[in-house]
């Protein structure tokens, strides 16, 4: 086995054991992308150079017996919306082509300060705009299980880095569902934290109020590590959580006994691809096996959360994207006209058409005399559709449901039709609405293409403990199908 | 058939908020698409939310004030070094009138 085929928790494991060492593991990562890179594109800037030199130096460190810090060397992809200090930090836009922060966003300085190499910076959809990865400026990733599917979005790129074991770990972020789609496409398990457990210092703005940094990776105890590490208040970013920070690891290994399931009736209806629906429903049987009973609730009001989700992430996107405008860094056209010219002409030029929709649709939507039947109106409807969810978990601890209500689509099927392209966020964004922590594992395959099933696992504010057991136990007892991994 | 929530006038009032520049094709398409898109989000207006509070933030915290005392922040030759448009310590811009 090569050593870019390890899990998280295996690689720890020969590093401490000193069977391994971080260079060969890196170099490895490197052969891999090496090999098959120039086809799935999952990268957009690889870090060789450096990664190689600070695996050296680890390795040194930990021969010469100093403190080993807890991340040991591990490589991890960076999706390329997370600012990390002199390299190239994108957001898959041509935008920020050529932008390079001079700062770590604060899970970058935490990944770090455990010990972690960034190995590169991952393809995305523009600024998190996305379903399928088909909107980055630069390049389309593909699905390493069938080539001709998306491999979902926004962090598509940091997917298939792991799908494809073109890196051990990789980052991502979520807004309405850009971890779990990509994980649940790509089949390996992607977590989303509560909204608050990690900090955005160094996240590049998206949806203010829906942005969460999370993991993909290739098992749940690897995802339970890094949470670990990048969890946590943080006093650069006023909507971090100052709660503590329980070990997740440790929460894997406890049973699933006393949690409650329950599973949301809406999204069992129509639109659901009916092999989705039976992988799920299988899942969901092994789990009541497991211990839990598993009841049918209902969420009255969740038909209305994809319009309200969309209305306000395009209106914070469309603020928070007008930070962009040629005068500081990244692109710049038309600098011999006026200020006003260089300011469009940029902006037309370094965006590409989804992001502009959404600008429009924002900005639509916070402009005088609508700002009450469109923004206002939709933060109204996301408090019915948090109340939905606090009702329910006042009986239950883990919502069981698909993660996407299709297996990963064709390359271009959905592209020319917006609406379309939403609509695959149907079962996760009312999870950002709502703030909740989520995960999504792989439950099954498809017969004609083999494509990854995703199950959705939702739990309370800020009891991620609670999805990592299920989880956990879940992937025990499952163990043939989550490691299964595409043919190369 | 979609009902016309804007108009094509209403796409170039929008565009000049937003500092955007279309071509009459963009316009002619963003129109097209967003109209599809407006009526599809008028599905809220089904739901009766004359005694719901906004939600603006999902967190319950409020007020999370600190002491305004000096730390260390990037240097300003750090942040002008990422542009080439810079003069005497100054971003440099196009004129403004």
């Amino acid at each position: 086995m090569r050593l870019n085929e390890l899990k998280v928790t295996e690689y720890l494991e020969k590093i401490k054991a000193r069977e391994i060492s971080v260079e060969q593991v890196i170099k490895d990562i490197f052969h891999q992308i090496n090999r098959v890179d120039s086809k799935l594109k999952a990268f957009l800037a690889i870090n060789r150079e450096t990664a190689l030199n600070e695996a050296i130096k680890m390795d040194e460190k930990i021969k010469n017996g100093y403190h080993i810090p807890s991340l040991a060397g591990l490589p991890v992809a960076v999706k390329d919306i997370i600012c990390t200090r002199n390299i190239e930090t994108t957001c898959g836009s041509r935008i920020l082509k050529g932008f390079i922060p001079p700062y770590d966003a604060t899970v970058i300085k935490r990944i770090k300060d455990a010990g972690a190499i960034i190995i590169g910076k991952t393809n995305m959809d523009e600024f998190g705009m996305g379903s399928s990865n088909e909107n980055s400026a630069f390049q389309v990733t593909l699905n390493p299980w069938d080539t001709n599917h998306v491999p979902g979005g926004s962090s598509g790129g940091s997917a298939v880095a792991v799908a494809a074991d073109e890196t051990l770990v990789a980052l991502g972020t979520d807004t309405g569902g850009s971890i779990r789609t990509p994980a649940s496409f790509c089949g390996i398990v992607g977590m989303k934290p509560t909204y608050g457990r990690v900090s955005r210092y160094g996240l590049i703005a998206y949806a203010s109020s829906l942005d969460q940094i999370g993991t993909l990776t290739k098992g749940v105890e690897d995802a339970a590590i890094i949470m670990n590490v990048i969890c946590g208040h943080d006093s650069m970013d006023a909507t971090s959580a100052d709660i503590p920070v329980p070990n997740f690891l440790a929460a894997c290994r406890e049973g699933i006994q006393n949690l409650r399931f329950a599973v949301p009736q809406e999204f069992f209806k129509q639109g659901l691809n009916s092999e989705v629906k039976d992988s799920v429903m299988k899942a969901v049987k092994i789990i009541s096996e497991l211990g839990g009973t598993v009841d049918e609730i209902s969420l009255p009001n969740i038909e209305y959360a994809l319009p309200a989700y969309y209305l306000i992430a395009m209106a914070e996107a469309s603020s928070n994207l007008a930070k962009f405008d040629g005068v500081q860094y990244g692109l710049r056209m038309n600098d011999h006209g006026d200020l006003e010219e260089m300011y469009q002409k940029t902006r037309s030029m370094g965006f590409g058409p989804e992001v502009i929709r959404r600008i429009m649709l924002g900005t639509y939507a916070l402009s005088s005399g609508y700002y009450d039947a469109y923004y206002l109106k939709a933060q109204k409807v996301r408090t019915l559709v948090k109340k939905d969810f606090d009702q329910a978990f006042r009986k239950y601890d883990i919502l069981l449901c698909p993660t996407s209500p299709v297996p990963a689509f064709r390359i271009g099927e959905r592209i020319d039709n917006p609406l379309t392209m939403y609509l695959a966020d149907v079962y996760t964004m009312p999870i950002n609405l709502a703030g909740l922590p989520a995960l999504s594992i792989n439950c099954g395959y498809t017969k004609e293409y083999h494509l990854p099933i995703g199950l959705q696992m939702i739990g309370k504010p800020f009891r991620e403990e609670d999805i990592f057991r299920v989880a956990y136990n879940y992937e025990t007892q499952l163990g043939q199908i989550v490691s299964q991994k595409p043919t190369l | 058939m979609t009902e016309k929530i804007i108009k094509k006038i209403d796409v170039e009032y929008i565009s000049k908020l937003a500092k955007l520049e279309l071509s009459e094709e963009q316009k002619e398409l963003f129109l097209k698409q967003l109209n599809d898109i407006l009526s599809y989000f008028k599905k809220l207006n089904e739901l009766d939310t004359e005694h719901v509070e906004p939600t603006s933030h999902i967190l319950h915290f409020s007020n999370l004030l600190h002491e305004d005392t000096i730390k260390p922040s990037l240097s300003q030759e750090t942040v002008l070094n990422l542009t080439q448009y810079k003069k005497d310590g100054y971003f440099k811009v196009p004129r403004i009138l």
